[in-house]
């Protein structure tokens, strides 16, 4: 068994228009910048991406973002991303703003063949109870506005509470960057790059790693490993750091 | 006007309400002072919601590792003792109830302990983060903030005009005039910050607070009396 395949390019060479991607990464760590990249050449459009915070200024998804590539963003934060504002305000991009742990666990529970969760989260906000704008219209008008979703009383540590019922996410790719993987896709992160990496590739069908070392089998000790290989379909092996 | 606290003596005051070995998260801005200030022999673990326990301070210049970011993105270290886990995992810690307090800034927080601090309508969405997990799950919140906004319109209000982070969840504000309470019966001044008077807090809250009388006096949370002041 060998996922190691020759280049990014290869490895998304078959993500078609209109298919979902989750990918890791919170801030600038953790990115996977070089599948990121090998999609945007790739050219594929309509996508549906499933990430933490989309990129930065111009870098990562963000240039995918301006070269109107994606339709659907399901993410906790925009944060000063000045490219995502300007599509999702002139109504170009559906946005769909989580909870950040929310969304982490959704992911998770995808991979983990958990159809939904309650989870006390959002309870009186109006990611709870609708109306978060999910598409704006050409005049700045709101046209498709997030709906209520079901609240359900439960008692948790004695104590009862209202929890909101989140669905799983499960995406057709997932994009991983690990410090170091095995020709199984075992994985080992380094301190805050791990964050949504871990989630991100249970949630994809095909989850694609990109990592700036690859060893061979054997060469991880199991009690290392901190994403087992069954999550991951494809590896590549990528330069250190940010691509320019 | 006068008296009042300074940002470092508002992080020093948060301080004193942190237990040693408490977990503890700290938001962006003026919450990330405390560490700073905490006082002797009390060590806090500190949570980052993008995946540290035990993150320590900044990192000089020549030592900064692109990967080791606290959740707003900048540079820390780690103190021994520390571990990194996934987003998931870090969430579970905070809405299971692992984390004993967090320490957020805000925008409004309602006489109920609603908090707003993420969205003003009109205004460009910058997201949610992980405030709405973190008031939901957090052991106690804390809230650090100035008593009024730049524009000096209140922060603390009866009820909150803007988008809500969550509903009910902060137990304790600590501004730049006042320490007060919040719970069934309202806002509770328990402390006054030097050379603020009572009338000062009163006129800068739009909504009822209950003084105790101890808090006149400054420091002390004697609660021999109450008087119920409206705005």
């Amino acid at each position: 068994m060998d996922k190691l395949v020759a280049s990014p390019a290869e490895a998304v060479a078959d993500i078609a228009d209109g298919a979902s991607i989750a990918v890791g990464g919170f801030g600038a760590a953790g990115v996977p910048w070089a599948l990121v990249a090998a999609l945007y050449r790739q050219g594929a459009r309509h996508l549906r991406v499933v990430t933490n915070n989309c990129g930065l200024g111009g870098a990562g998804l963000a240039v995918l973002l301006r070269e109107g590539r994606i339709d659907h963003v399901t993410a906790s934060y925009i944060g000063t991303n000045e490219v995502f504002a300007r599509h999702y305000l002139a109504g170009s991009i559906e946005l769909e703003l989580t909870p950040q742990g929310t969304l982490a666990e959704r992911l998770r529970a995808g991979g983990a063949g958990i159809a939904a969760f309650f989870t006390p989260t959002g309870v009186g906000t109006m990611v709870a109870e609708g109306g978060l704008p999910l598409r704006y219209g050409p005049g700045g008008e709101v046209l498709l506005a997030s709906p209520p979703k079901e609240v359900r009383r439960f008692r948790v540590r004695d104590l009862d509470r209202d929890f909101v019922l989140e669905e799983a996410i499960v995406t057709d790719y997932a994009f991983v960057r690990a410090a170091v993987a095995d020709r199984h896709g075992n994985a080992v992160f380094h301190a805050a790059a791990r964050n949504f990496n871990p989630d991100v590739a249970m949630a994809g069908r095909t989850t694609i790693l990109e990592a700036a070392r690859v060893v061979e089998v054997g060469e991880l000790e199991p009690d290392a490993v901190h994403l087992p290989g069954v999550f991951v379909q494809r590896i590549v092996h990528v330069a250190e750091g940010v691509p320019a | 006007m006068t008296g009042g606290w300074s940002r470092d003596r508002i992080a020093a005051r948060a301080g004193l309400e942190l237990r040693d070995g408490e977990c503890v998260n700290l938001g962006i801005g003026l919450p990330t002072l405390v560490t700073g200030h905490l006082p002797p022999g009390v060590d806090v673990v500190v949570h980052t919601e993008n995946g540290i326990l035990g993150a320590g301070p900044a990192p000089g210049q020549d030592r900064v590792d692109p990967d080791l970011i606290d959740a707003g993105t900048q540079p820390v270290t780690v103190l021994p003792g520390a571990s990194f886990f996934s987003s998931s995992l870090s969430f579970a810690m905070i809405r299971g109830g692992h984390v004993d307090t967090t320490i957020l800034g805000a925008m409004e927080v309602s006489a109920r302990g609603d908090l707003a601090n993420w969205v003003v309508p009109g205004h460009l969405i910058r997201g949610i983060g992980g405030a709405m997990d973190l008031v939901a799950g957090a052991g106690r919140v804390l809230v650090l903030t100035e008593h009024v906004g730049r524009d000096g319109a209140p922060k603390l209000v009866a009820e909150c005009s803007l988008p809500l982070t969550g509903r009910a969840c902060v137990d304790r504000v600590i501004t730049n005039l006042a320490v007060l309470d919040v719970g069934p019966d309202g806002f509770a001044l328990v402390e006054l910050a030097p050379g603020v008077s009572v009338e000062q807090v009163l006129e800068q809250t739009a909504a009822p607070v209950v003084v105790k009388v101890g808090a006149v006096r400054g420091g002390t949370r004697t609660r021999t009396a109450c008087v119920t002041r409206k705005v």
